[in-house]
């Protein structure tokens, strides 16, 4: 379980996020919603350890973030963050590796293999696996980065949790490669599993989601599943636009509907 | 593409020894094998060399083609290095200012502390020379790393611009203290802003050959973690490098390892870019392959270099630094170019 307290975050003089106090559970997909400039992204990067400059307390099963070695927390953390670069040519199998160093100290083992493998092919990537990265379409690189960031997390922890954090991971892929991604990721989802998600598309994440969080402005404003949070006058509030919620045929949960203002 | 291939370091290291041979053969006074053979077995056995030919490989050559061979595997590996905390291909230490620091600083000393304090040179004796080189080296880089980082990153079109201007202080700085020099060797401009290996002595192949040594162990081991950081620092983080430390040994250690090998040998531009260029074209980008790779062929590179020079107008030798302009600057005008139309394309950011 991932816990967070009070946390205070601001950048200059701009409050960007304002006391958020919130409890992530394994075996959930949790997912955070909110406009731009809502603080979700800030509140994503300083849960996983890469913003440390905020006030208030995180812990992840208990153990607070700041004792956690950066090393030992790679081995049980991983974060899939808006499409990085690369600038040198790599193969599609040596991205897939970097997801392991975390796991080995100068050579990967016979097991960090074994790992890569079945990422890849989980992810249908052995087909790619000698291609150049930087030849490769925008979703199919987001597809090796995803590869990238599961083989960190692949096997379960012997004792604890392991955490799988997903910045807005959906903005290069067609709807199909959506809906696989979405389901590849809530099939990690167990009780040995903290899974976060930023998202903009609501239905999506209607979809997808155990568990949603609304931010606004800096704070919380609301959380709960889907099936009981999701109303017109939250979405109203939260994104300042007029909506209307009806069931959507093929999945029997609320389908958001957006109007002009 | 050779890189899946595991003839490729067999290669290189063939490649790289029939050069050292060649290297040690041709030149002013001709060296055959059965020589360099026969001047082995005395020197181990400690006997004097047989023949002139004997005492011009052991005394001359043989330091030389060496001390070349560690200052090309130097800065092959140092481009390597640069470029991976960059995340750039056109970073090398003669363009950031890394080695005319060098130059500059060991040009003051050679010129000045003769003049100044006797005592001083004995005190830290052949050390004094390459202390210098480092902290002019240190120097010049940090000024230029500070003025061109904007808020977290560094922008690698002020990076190369500053460093421009940074050269050309140093450079004129140099210059200044050829001018004003007694020693003949020092008076000669070229011999700082080209580079030769004319005076190379095995006291110099012993002190550069240390630091490279030490160098290349200690960047090897951090070739996972400069991979990681090829995917950008936040990546890094999350894969449980830390950036800012690691960016900081990286400099250190590559200044050090290109401040020694310049303090003897002066300024050589573009090894860095040319090596890392074509190996990324052989075998990728893979820095657990691509340092060890760097180190051989830069080392086989520059001795065929040094080699040509010697040559090329022979009796008379060219400083080094004109081949390695010649072959060096149109790889970097097509880097160049290859970075602008990244940039233009609007998506990709460096």
């Amino acid at each position: 379980m991932l816990s967070t307290r009070n946390i205070y975050y601001r950048i200059g003089k701009k409050l960007i996020l304002k006391g958020i106090n919130a409890d992530f559970l394994p075996g959930k997909f949790n997912m955070i919603l909110g406009p731009n400039g809502s603080g979700k992204s800030s509140f994503l990067k300083i849960f996983s350890g890469d913003l440390n400059r905020y006030d208030g307390n995180i812990s992840y099963a208990g153990t607070p973030l700041e004792q956690i070695s950066k090393e030992k927390l790679a081995c049980y953390r991983a974060v899939m963050s808006q499409l990085p670069e690369l600038s040198f040519p790599l193969l599609v199998e040596e991205v897939v590796m970097m997801g392991r160093y975390p796991h080995f100290h100068f050579q990967p083992n016979k097991k960090d293999h074994e790992v890569c493998h079945a990422v890849m092919e989980r992810m249908n990537l052995l087909d790619f696996r000698t291609r150049n990265y930087l030849t490769l379409s925008g979703g199919e690189k987001q597809r090796v980065q995803f590869a990238r960031v599961l083989a960190q997390i692949w096997e379960k922890p012997a004792d604890g949790f392991r955490y799988l954090f997903l910045d807005e991971p959906l903005t290069s892929l067609d709807i199909n490669y959506q809906q696989e991604f979405l389901q590849i990721a809530s099939s990690f989802c167990d009780a040995h599993t903290v899974i976060i998600a930023v998202i903009h598309d609501i239905n999506l994440a209607i979809q997808y989601a155990d568990q949603l969080f609304f931010m606004k402005a800096g704070e919380l404003v609301a959380q709960g599943s889907p099936d009981t949070l999701i109303n017109e006058n939250l979405i109203s509030k939260v994104f300042d636009v007029s909506t209307s919620i009806m069931r959507n045929p093929l999945t029997g949960k609320p389908l958001v509907l957006f109007a002009n203002s | 593409m050779l890189r899946q291939n595991k003839y490729f370091f067999p290669a290189l290291g063939v490649l790289l020894i029939v050069v050292l041979i060649a290297g040690i053969a041709f030149g002013a006074v001709p060296i055959s094998v059965a020589d360099m053979y026969n001047a082995l077995l005395h020197l181990f056995q400690g006997k004097p060399a047989g023949n002139i030919y004997e005492g011009v490989f052991i005394q001359l050559r043989l330091p030389r083609v060496l001390l070349c061979a560690i200052t090309g595997s130097i800065l092959a590996v140092s481009g390597v290095l640069m470029q991976g905390l960059f995340r750039n291909p056109i970073v090398e230490p003669g363009l950031v200012g890394t080695s005319s620091g060098a130059a500059l600083g060991a040009s003051i000393v050679f010129v000045m502390a003769p003049a100044f304090s006797p005592a001083m040179k004995s005190f830290t004796g052949p050390w004094l020379l390459p202390l210098a080189a480092f902290c002019g080296a240190l120097l010049a880089s940090f000024i230029v790393y500070s003025l061109a980082k904007n808020a977290r990153r560094v922008s690698v079109l002020s990076l190369l611009l500053i460093g421009i201007a940074i050269n050309a202080v140093c450079l004129s700085g140099t210059g200044f203290m050829s001018y004003i020099a007694r020693d003949p060797q020092a008076r000669s401009i070229t011999f700082w802003n080209l580079g030769t290996f004319s005076g190379a002595s095995w006291q110099q192949v012993f002190i550069v050959g240390a630091i490279a040594v030490i160098g290349f162990i200690i960047s090897f081991r951090y070739s996972k973690q400069l991979n990681a950081l090829l995917l950008g620092e936040e990546e890094a983080l999350y894969l449980g490098v830390d950036p800012d430390r690691l960016k900081k040994r990286i400099m250190l250690l590559n200044t050090a390892m290109v401040a020694v090998a310049t303090a003897f040998v002066g300024v050589i531009a573009f090894m860095g870019l040319i090596v890392p260029h074509v190996l990324r074209l052989l075998i990728g980008s893979d820095n657990k392959r691509l340092l060890p790779a760097a180190m051989l062929l830069g080392a086989a590179l520059l001795t065929l270099a040094d080699m040509c020079a010697r040559l090329l107008l022979a009796p008379a030798e060219l400083p080094i630094g004109i081949i390695t302009s010649i072959v060096g600057a149109p790889v970097f005008i097509i880097l160049l170019k290859r970075f602008d139309l990244m940039q233009n394309k609007g998506g990709e950011h460096a």
